[in-house]
């Protein structure tokens, strides 16, 4: 049957308002929520629902979720929402790692972005330890979920005890590396302490196939660099005091003296600060290296 | 050639005719945009995601095909009223009916060899294209041969899905066929759970039905070994032994009975 000409113009014109239609559709604003009211929508929450839901695509969708995940990470740390919050990383990690509890980079992540400080994290360490349990409950004989666990206790929760005590966990554990349980000794002997700390991060940058996970670790590796710098500094400071018997009033003091060569950068290239009546050096405000850890880590 | 062979070959050429294989334009297409876009997507994983797509488009598209060509393969030679001449050929009902399950249980095999060539392109490119670091961080290199072992519960896995389909379509319509493979294909899926009923209710009796009906019912999830290839996890050739026995087996009872019901079936 031959084709009315008509109906192929009526067809094009057709399909020309229908994409009309939809970019006006896309120019509309849309609609406001109250303050603190998140727009995030996670339709199923229920891993055991999403378990058999997934029949024999349980993988496949596992894959979704995180793909989900990393979505709804970088687009939080990236809004400018000031109500932002990273309400469904939790719950997202938590349906991932039921689907596919082999999936090792959703532990590392949500090992370290969920207990991470907001803005760069959920601050929910609880969270990160409750997704890395359950890990350990699908696969009890991994060692990197113990150190992983033990980890968040050390840097997050600040608890040495409960660290050094899942790092001899994760030694006792098979194919555990011999760092392991010289690393738990130091830590319940000496509690937090930069060298640690250092160990720890680079093992996640290493071993990290995320590329947000690996900036994340090089970042507090680069803020470990700055506190080296400050402690190398402040020595210098106190060289100074020691040989004139006061505080340095600048920079331009230490290097007219020869114990500088300029004015220190800190990593990032932002030039260190220093107070003249205490003889402390700090980052400059303006650092992106800013806020150096907690002192409660005693680092 | 034996009259078995012959239906099959006609089903396999009737398939192509009917454009079946196009399905596999679609799978490279699938899997080639996938693997690009995977990239940009997310943060790492990019092969382990394109295994589970590729082994998930596999077991979807054999299924796809297994119960939707499966189900109108008696029906048709009815509807084209075909049926009376066929078999006033000197050719039984059960050489006609186990014809036609070998036919695409023939156009499967090939359907999914050639998805399994291309599937192992992309990950043959994605091994030579990733720098070194990040192969270091899989369980597994991407072209894994472990790989082969879901692929080969699947095709058994479609060889039961057919032989449910074909004995559904020797006494129901093409769409009733389909919802009741489609159905124990997904009821299939919850055995554990119907082993575990007892636990959530109180009716011993209940919980005793229940527990039969998961013998009785095909054990779909036994088929299913992707999660743990992908991780390099161990499974065990016993394992898959069993399981194709099992598989293999219950297609077998299931012609058997698919065989009986066409036999009885009257024509005239």
């Amino acid at each position: 049957m031959k084709v009315h000409p008509g109906a192929w113009v009526a067809l094009v014109a057709l399909f020309a308002v229908v994409v009309g239609l939809q970019v006006l559709q896309a120019r509309q604003r849309p609609l406001g929520l109250p303050p603190g009211v998140s727009a995030n929508m996670l339709y199923v929450r229920s891993p055991q629902f999403m378990q058999r839901a997934a029949l024999s695509f349980d993988a496949l969708v596992a894959d979704i979720y995180w793909i989900r995940t990393v979505q709804h990470y970088g687009g939080t740390k990236l809004s400018r929402d000031p109500n932002k919050q990273f309400d469904m990383l939790y719950p997202l990690l938590d349906l991932t790692v039921s689907l596919d509890p082999y999936f090792d980079v959703a532990y590392k992540f949500g090992s370290v972005f969920l207990a991470e400080q907001f803005p760069l994290g959920a601050s929910r360490p609880d969270q990160a330890i409750a997704i890395l349990q359950k890990g350990l409950r699908a696969t009890p004989d991994n060692w990197e979920r113990a150190q992983q666990v033990g980890f968040v206790y050390y840097w997050w929760r600040v608890d040495y005890e409960a660290a050094g005590n899942w790092f001899n966990r994760a030694a006792d554990m098979t194919n555990a590396p011999n760092w392991l349980r010289p690393l738990a000794a130091v830590t319940l002997a000496q509690g937090g302490n930069r060298a640690t700390s250092r160990t720890l991060w680079m093992e996640i940058a290493r071993n990290a196939d995320a590329d947000w996970l690996r900036d994340q670790a090089k970042f507090r590796l680069t803020q470990l660099d700055a506190m080296d710098g400050i402690e190398f500094i402040e020595g210098i400071v106190q060289q100074y005091r020691a040989r004139t018997g006061k505080l340095p009033s600048s920079w331009e003091d230490l290097v007219r003296a020869g114990f500088l060569r300029r004015v220190p950068d800190d990593p990032s290239g932002k030039p260190y600060r220093l107070d003249a009546s205490t003889g402390k050096v700090t980052l400059d405000p303006g650092s992106s290296l800013n806020p150096l850890p907690d002192p409660a880590h005693r680092l | 050639m034996s009259v078995i062979g012959h239906v099959a070959v006609n089903v396999f050429k009737e398939s192509v005719r009917d454009k079946v294989l196009y399905n596999l334009v679609a799978f490279a297409v699938l899997l080639i945009s996938v693997s690009y876009l995977i990239g940009q997507l997310t943060a790492g994983q990019d092969v382990k995601i394109i295994k589970d797509l590729g082994l998930a488009s596999i077991s979807l598209f054999g299924l796809l095909i297994a119960v939707f060509i499966g189900i109108g393969l008696v029906w048709k030679e009815v509807e084209k009223k075909s049926i009376y001449t066929l078999l006033s050929k000197p050719m039984r009902r059960q050489e006609f009916l186990l014809g036609k399950y070998c036919g695409l249980v023939l156009t499967l095999i090939i359907n999914v060899s050639v998805m399994t060539l291309a599937f192992y392109a992309v990950l043959a490119y994605m091994e030579v294209t990733s720098p070194v670091n990040i192969r270091a961080s899989w369980p597994a290199p991407a072209t894994d041969l472990n790989l082969l072992k879901a692929i080969a519960l699947i095709m058994i896995e479609l060889m039961l899905v057919t032989a449910i389909a074909l004995f559904f379509s020797t006494f129901s319509s093409p769409f009733l066929s389909a919802m009741l493979t489609v159905g124990v294909w997904v009821i299939g899926h919850f055995n554990q759970d119907l082993r575990d009923f007892g636990a959530t209710i109180s009716s011993p009796i209940a919980a005793s039905v229940a527990r039969g009906i998961n013998y009785v019912v095909p054990n779909f999830a036994a088929f299913d070994v992707k999660l743990q290839v992908v991780h390099a996890q161990r499974v065990p050739f016993t394992d898959i032994a069993l399981t194709t026995l099992y598989g293999i087996a219950y297609a077998g009872f299931v012609l058997l009975g698919a065989v009986i019901v066409f036999s009885k079936r009257d024509f005239k």
